[in-house]
């Protein structure tokens, strides 16, 4: 069956008309209707003026604003974004994707060179880089493998259970992953005459590699698998009766959130120079849940959204308010979002757009919330 | 629901206009004096050392506090951040200091993992000195130093200096090591073992466990039966469960502590094995129960200024103050001038011999302090309180223990070693 056909049958179009949704009645999967052509507006003036800025940014940004603030978010973006993947399109809450870019970056370290003597084997970058995602991405396809069968909270637990797991790994062995002090100095190498570390190339890298993972994620989620996907999550059982194997397309997501998270992982642990047992504590596993809640989980671009929120206000909340009071103000800017927002700072955009429309009663945003809430 | 959003919005944008009317207000207010100098400040508020952060700001405050904030003529202008004892996380945090509140002198972090990762970054910022808050780690000044990485206090080593003579003195002749796994108890065990094993102290077995371990049983059960006695290098809550289940177990080897061992904060906890604490003995930068005339005054003035503060200001205080104190004093002796990528200042810094509450502290060549360590015993008072008594106490520590460099190796898991 082809993807269009299948987003016509489980009605997940990019953008659906009005009145018709409206009149449509809120179930999990509605009457079949004819099929739309795929890309209604690929491209819009938002998205030219999106691009443009983050290309000017470091143009005009400080170096500071450009590295600690534009590219943590780009990779950290990257790592939620495996999370909306998984989340938001495969109805799948892992907890551990950052322990799966925490492998990438331990293995990034112990293939190619860090500064502990007789841990890394000091190949060249490029194969460690390689080496550490397929590992990582093998891993995750291992995570997904052991957690397909459970749903909701007991999918949850079980990653979280993995990642803390990796954690006392890492935190105890010595002979592989260095025990506390972690991998030092793992640093991107100097390409072209160009230190890959400097705030600018780096920022680009990571811009690179950030519009890659969210194009590809763009693209997946329009692909029959996507569309597959998407099923699954929002009715396994028909999907499998329908003849899809269900574990299988499960795992294949977290296979190919895997890879996604290993890139962030790999720009992360270059951003930081290092990578610690701390890097993969339990602390950032819930960090990137809540990187991803907090931009939404409604489109991938969600994930970038709430990590650029989530850098300044690690970066800034300390000014607002003195001392040790400041993760008061995190804490409160989380619960303000998430209470006022069924979707995060998605939410927020698309209740915004609707205010600017002059369109009454039944609106976009109103049928595209239908739409994804009433499963 | 649609007026309440409103309301919502509407609160959110007044909030958003007073705070930036007060933003703007506070930066004329600034123009209208002469440029302050801006002091970055990093201890960890969060995490596993987040009391011991908490005082270490205490200790950095006095110092400014006793100059009423003025130095050279200039304003002090103190811009905190804060880290969990994470060295990432220790690193943002400085970064945003430094490239982003365009501090002049950045002064931390607490902890050993965050000084080796901040000293390295400092190498990229050389317009920028940065000051060490408290951390311990021997390779942050030893391995590959920084030119603008200056600290004026000892290191976990240098802390420890003494301790293993006074252990054979007590007659330990085999001990067991029980110390947690990172770089700074490794500092700590090297200082003890260096002295203890040149002096012919064996030790037979070393047990590295966990920071924030819990389970202390398999530990205990490796405990030899003929060693005289366990060095415990441990910190806080780690330390107060460690000698509960020894306790427990029946455990009567007596103790050798670490620097943050026996603090006050163990001294005082609840329970049967407190009195056989007596007699431990322990390595320390500071002692609670020192009579000098200048760490009397320090310990009032601590008092004074913060009733909400500990009964005596911890290691972590007294470090922090001895490293401000050591910015300010410089910032003194040229007159505030930070000119030509503050090369007058580091070279005053390099040269100046500190005055501090536990004696005068200069530095070598590597920016690193050498100064005083107080060997300590606990004793019981008439009250029946537990206080660390000045056993002894040694002036101009060096960061080798006295070892030419050539033979001075940094403490590692394996490194001492005499079984």
């Amino acid at each position: 069956m082809s993807a269009a056909n299948w987003r016509g049958a489980m009605n997940v179009q990019p953008r659906a008309q009005g009145a018709n949704a409206a009149a449509a009645p809120a179930g999990a999967v509605r009457a079949p209707r004819p099929a739309r052509p795929r890309f209604e507006n690929p491209l819009r003036l938002l998205h030219l003026v999106v691009l443009a800025f983050l290309i000017g940014y470091p143009w005009f940004a400080t170096p500071f604003f450009t590295y600690q603030i534009g590219a943590q978010s780009l990779a950290l973006g990257l790592i939620a974004l495996s999370l909306t993947f998984l989340g938001g399109y495969g109805g799948m809450i892992s907890l551990a994707q950052m322990t799966v870019a925490g492998i990438a970056g331990y293995m990034v370290a112990i293939f190619g060179t860090a500064a502990t003597d007789g841990v890394s084997l000091g190949w060249p970058w490029w194969l460690a880089v390689l080496i550490g995602i397929a590992l990582a991405t093998g891993a995750a396809a291992f995570i997904g493998w052991l957690s397909v069968r459970t749903e909701g909270i007991y999918t949850i637990m079980i990653t979280l259970a993995i990642g803390v797991a990796f954690y006392y790994l890492v935190l105890q062995n010595y002979a592989v992953f260095n025990g506390f002090q972690g991998e030092q100095k793992v640093f991107p190498p100097t390409l072209a005459g160009i230190y890959w570390r400097d705030p600018m190339p780096f920022y680009y890298l990571a811009l690179f590699w950030a519009l890659a993972g969210y194009l590809f994620v763009v693209y997946l989620l329009r692909s029959p698998f996507g569309i597959a996907l998407q099923g699954i999550r929002d009715n396994p059982r028909r999907m499998h009766a329908l003849g899809f194997n269900v574990t299988a397309h499960r795992v294949t997501a977290y296979a190919v959130a895997g890879a996604i998270a290993a890139v962030g992982g790999v720009l992360f642990t270059w951003y930081n120079g290092l990578v610690t047992p701390g890097s993969v504590g339990t602390s950032w596993l819930i960090n990137i849940l809540i990187i991803a809640v907090l931009g939404g989980m409604r489109h991938p671009v969600g994930a970038f959204l709430g990590a650029i929120v989530f850098v300044l206000l690690q970066n800034f909340a300390i000014d607002v308010i003195d001392r040790e009071r400041f993760n008061l103000v995190i804490g409160a800017v989380f619960l303000v979002i998430v209470l006022f927002s069924q979707d995060g700072l998605l939410g927020w955009w698309s209740a915004l757009s609707v205010r600017l429309s002059t369109q009454r009663g039944e609106t976009r945003w109103s049928s595209a919330r239908r739409r994804l809430y009433a499963r | 629901m649609e007026l309440s959003k409103k309301t919502v919005v509407r609160t959110l944008a007044a909030v958003l206009v007073v705070a930036a009317i007060s933003a703007g207000a506070f930066a004329v207010g600034a123009f209208a004096q002469a440029p302050p100098v801006k002091i970055g400040l990093l201890a960890t508020l969060e995490g596993p050392f987040a009391a011991g952060g908490q005082d270490g700001i205490r200790g950095a405050e006095l110092a400014v506090r006793q100059r009423n904030g003025v130095v050279a003529g200039r304003k002090i202008e103190l811009v905190k951040a804060s880290s969990d004892a994470k060295p990432d996380v220790a690193v943002n945090a400085t970064r945003k200091l430094v490239e982003q509140d365009k501090v002049d002198i950045m002064v931390g972090p607490l902890s050993g993992s965050e000084g080796i990762a901040v000293k390295e970054y400092s190498k990229t910022q050389p317009n920028t000195t940065f000051i060490n808050g408290s951390s311990g780690a021997q390779a942050t000044t030893l391995v590959s130093p920084s030119p603008n990485f200056f600290r004026f206090n000892t290191d976990g080593g240098q802390w420890m200096v003494g301790v293993g003579k006074a252990a054979l003195d007590k007659g330990y002749k085999k001990v067991m090591v029980i110390a947690e796994d990172y770089a700074f108890p490794y500092s700590q065990v090297q200082g003890f073992m260096t002295e203890y094993c040149k002096l012919g102290g064996k030790v037979p077995v070393k047990a590295w466990v966990p920071l924030g371990g819990k389970d202390y049983a398999s530990v205990i059960a490796r405990v030899p039966k003929d060693v005289d006695a366990l060095a415990v290098v441990l910190g806080g809550a780690d330390a107060v469960n460690f000698l509960n289940q020894y306790e427990q177990a029946g455990g009567d080897k007596p103790i050798i502590g670490g620097s943050i061992t026996v603090s006050q904060d163990i001294l005082n906890y609840k329970g049967k094995r407190r009195d056989s604490l007596v007699g431990t003995i322990a390595g320390s930068p500071i002692a609670d129960a020192y009579d000098a005339p200048e760490f009397k005054a320090f310990v009032a003035d601590y008092k004074k200024n913060f009733p909400d503060g500990y009964p005596s200001p911890s290691l972590f205080a007294l470090v922090y103050y001895i490293n401000m104190k050591a910015t300010l004093d410089g910032l003194d002796s040229v007159k505030g001038d930070l000119s030509g990528g503050q090369k007058k200042y580091r070279d005053a810094l390099s040269k100046m011999t500190l005055k501090t509450p536990v004696g005068d502290v200069k530095l070598d060549a590597n920016r690193q302090a050498i100064g005083t360590t107080f060997i300590t015993e606990v004793v019981k008072d008439a009250q029946g309180n537990l206080y660390n008594k000045v056993l002894r106490k040694i002036d101009n520590v060096n960061q080798t223990l006295g070892l030419p460099p050539a033979e001075f190796k940094v403490g590692s898991r394996d490194e001492p070693n005499c079984p």
